[in-house]
Parts: C-alpha cells; sequence; structure tokens
C-alpha cells in the first residue's frame, strides 16, 4: 500500500501540478498580439511581390505574410492563453494531432482541387 | 478480483479522497478531474475547427477562382472598423485569461471585475460587427436577401449611397462574382458572431455564478474551460481578419 501511495505522490508532483500562468505573461502575449495586428495591417498596404515558380505557378508573398503572421498569433494564443505549453503531454499531443489532421484535410482537398485540370490552362 | 482487494482499494480511496465538494467520486484527485475535463473541452474545439475548416476551404477555393472580385469586394469593407474589431477581440482575450488568473488565485471581486470587461467587450465587437453590416444592408450587398447588382455595376444609381462611399462602376460578370465574396463575407462572420452571442450568454450566466462565489472556491474548470472557448472565438477572428480585409490593399 506504501508503494502504491508513493507513486501517487510522484505523479501529482511531476505530472498533474496546476500551474498558474501569471499576469506579466498574460500582458506582454496582449501586447505581442497588438502589435501583430498593426504589422499585418501595415503589410497588406505594401506591394510584397510575387514568385514565379513555373509557367502558370506563381506565388504572391502578401497573403504568405498575412496567414504566416495569423498563424504566430494564434499559436501565441494556444501555447499561453489557452495553457497548452502548460498542459499534460496527452493535450499537447491531441491539439498538435487536431492541427495537423486540420492541415490535412485542407491540403488533400487543395491539391485536389489544383490538379484536376493541370497543365490544361 | 476477490474482497480482499476491493477493500484494499476502498481503504485506499478512504485515505485518499478527504476531497472538496466539487470533486467526483470517480477521479483520483482535483487535478485529474482538471486534466480529463480540458481535455474533453479540446476535443470538442478540435471538432469546431473541422467546422469552420469547411468554410475556410470553400474560401480558398472561391477566391483562387474570382479573385479579382474578391479584391473589388473586399475593399468594400471597412478595414478600420475591421482592424478596431480585431483589437477589441484580442483585448477580450486578454481579459478572460485575467478572468482565470482571478479565479485560480481566488480572487472573488477581480474575477466578476474580468468577466464582466470580457462581456461588455464581446458587445463591442457585436455592435461594430453590425454597424459593418447595417452598411452592406444600406449598399444592397446582403446576397439572397438584399442584393441588387445595379449598386455595383452602377453605384450612382442609388445617390443618397453614392453621396457617402463614391464607390468605382464594376463589369457586369465582376459585379455577378462579388456576390460569391459576400456570401461567404456573411456566413463566415455570421458564423463567427453566433459562438461570440453563445460565448456572452454563457459568460451573463457566469457572473451571476461568480457573485454567488461558485468559481473562488478552487473550482476553476468552468471558467477554464470557458476560456479555452473564448479564446477559440479569438483565433477564428485572427485569420477572418486577413483572409477578408486584407486582400490586396496596395
Amino acid at each position: 500500500m506504501s508503494e502504491h501511495n508513493g507513486q501517487f505522490d510522484q505523479k501529482e508532483e511531476h505530472d498533474q501540478e496546476h500551474h498558474i500562468v501569471s499576469p506579466a505573461i498574460y500582458g506582454a502575449i496582449l501586447l505581442a498580439l497588438l502589435i501583430f495586428t498593426g504589422l499585418t495591417v501595415w503589410m497588406s498596404f505594401i506591394d510584397l511581390g510575387e514568385w514565379h515558380i513555373a509557367a502558370g505557378l506563381t506565388l504572391f508573398w502578401n497573403p504568405v505574410v498575412a496567414l504566416a503572421i495569423a498563424c504566430t498569433k494564434m499559436t501565441l494564443v494556444v501555447l499561453f492563453f489557452m495553457h497548452v505549453k502548460y498542459t499534460t503531454k496527452l493535450t499537447k499531443l491531441t491539439v498538435a494531432s487536431g492541427f495537423f489532421v486540420f492541415i490535412v484535410l485542407i491540403g488533400m482537398t487543395m491539391t485536389d482541387y489544383f490538379t484536376r485540370a493541370w497543365g490544361r490552362w | 478480483m476477490s474482497d480482499s482487494t476491493a477493500t484494499a482499494n476502498g481503504a485506499v480511496a478512504e485515505a485518499h479522497h478527504e476531497h472538496p465538494s466539487y470533486q467526483r467520486h470517480h477521479f483520483e484527485s482535483v487535478d485529474q478531474q482538471f486534466d480529463a475535463t480540458n481535455f474533453a473541452m479540446w476535443l470538442f474545439l478540435l471538432t469546431e475547427i473541422m467546422f469552420f475548416g469547411g468554410l475556410f476551404t470553400a474560401y480558398l477555393i472561391m477566391r483562387n477562382w474570382y479573385y479579382p472580385a474578391f479584391v473589388e469586394a473586399s475593399h468594400q469593407l471597412n478595414i478600420g472598423w475591421g482592424t478596431a474589431n480585431t483589437g477589441v477581440l484580442i483585448v477580450s482575450s486578454f481579459t478572460m485569461a485575467m478572468g482565470v488568473w482571478s479565479a485560480e488565485m481566488r480572487k472573488k471581486g477581480m474575477l466578476i471585475l474580468f468577466l464582466s470587461l470580457t462581456w461588455i467587450l464581446g458587445m463591442a465587437f457585436l455592435g461594430i460587427k453590425s454597424i459593418e453590416y447595417h452598411e452592406k444592408w444600406v449598399k444592397h450587398h446582403v446576397p439572397g436577401l438584399h442584393w441588387s447588382d445595379s449598386s455595383f455595376l452602377n453605384p450612382a444609381s442609388d445617390p443618397e449611397v453614392f453621396k457617402e462611399y463614391h464607390d468605382k462602376p464594376l463589369a457586369p460578370d465582376m459585379a455577378e462574382k462579388t456576390g460569391m465574396y459576400f456570401f461567404l463575407y456573411f456566413a463566415m462572420t455570421g458564423m463567427h458572431a453566433l459562438h461570440m452571442i453563445i460565448g456572452i450568454s454563457l459568460l451573463t450566466f457566469m457572473i451571476f455564478r461568480a457573485r454567488q462565489g461558485a468559481y473562488t472556491t478552487g473550482h476553476v474548470t468552468y471558467v477554464e474551460n470557458f476560456g479555452l472557448y473564448w479564446h477559440f472565438v479569438d483565433i477564428v477572428w485572427i485569420f477572418l481578419f486577413p483572409l477578408l480585409y486584407l486582400i490586396s490593399r496596395y
């Protein structure tokens, strides 16, 4: 029975401690999110040009930068406001695999859509 | 399983279960209960991500198809209101996070203050959104309900509106395809606004419960998980804002 107790104590110490995030961190994240919002508006008024990868295949930098900034903001919110940085490994894995599946679903839909008429434009 | 094992486990359980009233009996500890509900909330949010994912995929395909019309239609949105609303929502996420902190620190007054601030900012967001929706209604830019191609083909045909906005006339095919943009605009921001309304309703309930001292006795699960929902709605807007408002502004 003492062995049993020992296990529980260990688990509570290392894995299940409830972490309280300080207001200073929340404030810093708020500031970063507001700066990134200003940045994405400012960048949208600048022509960032394009990259001609191949014939008929062009990458425009403006939407890429806008989405990169949005993803950065999302990561900050998920890690700190939503406490994923401080949560259990199970939740971390679940969140990560959820986003991964989301990317796969959108990615596969888009590859299908874009290659239906490949070379026929 | 013999009876003796059951008794032994029962004894262990009794020794350990000097637990607070809010801990359910099937959990070993409050922390385990917290982690389990937290995990469940994340599963729900992932289904929400997939749900909005369908709308985002439709948007990506239509934007690729009718890009020039999307640019023209996007420029009809007011970037000032859009940026202001992004700021309002981000600050409301901060006040919600501070609400969770207040509950964890068992500060009842602070919790009521931060929940109320989040409520006010949520209402401010919906207020600004309704100003924008009203403008689209006045300009006949609401597909299916209040739409007219001539408001794009010949904006001067409505002198009242033209006096205020001075929109350029669009070619007929372009005017027609802006309807796809506005359909997606209303579907996506409308679904987001519905989530805001649900969130604000839950906040109203929580402010009353917080006044009764419900979340400041160590049982922070409800506040924490509502916070996750509120931040998720914030994240959806973080993507809607650049995709709908910031197309080729240069």
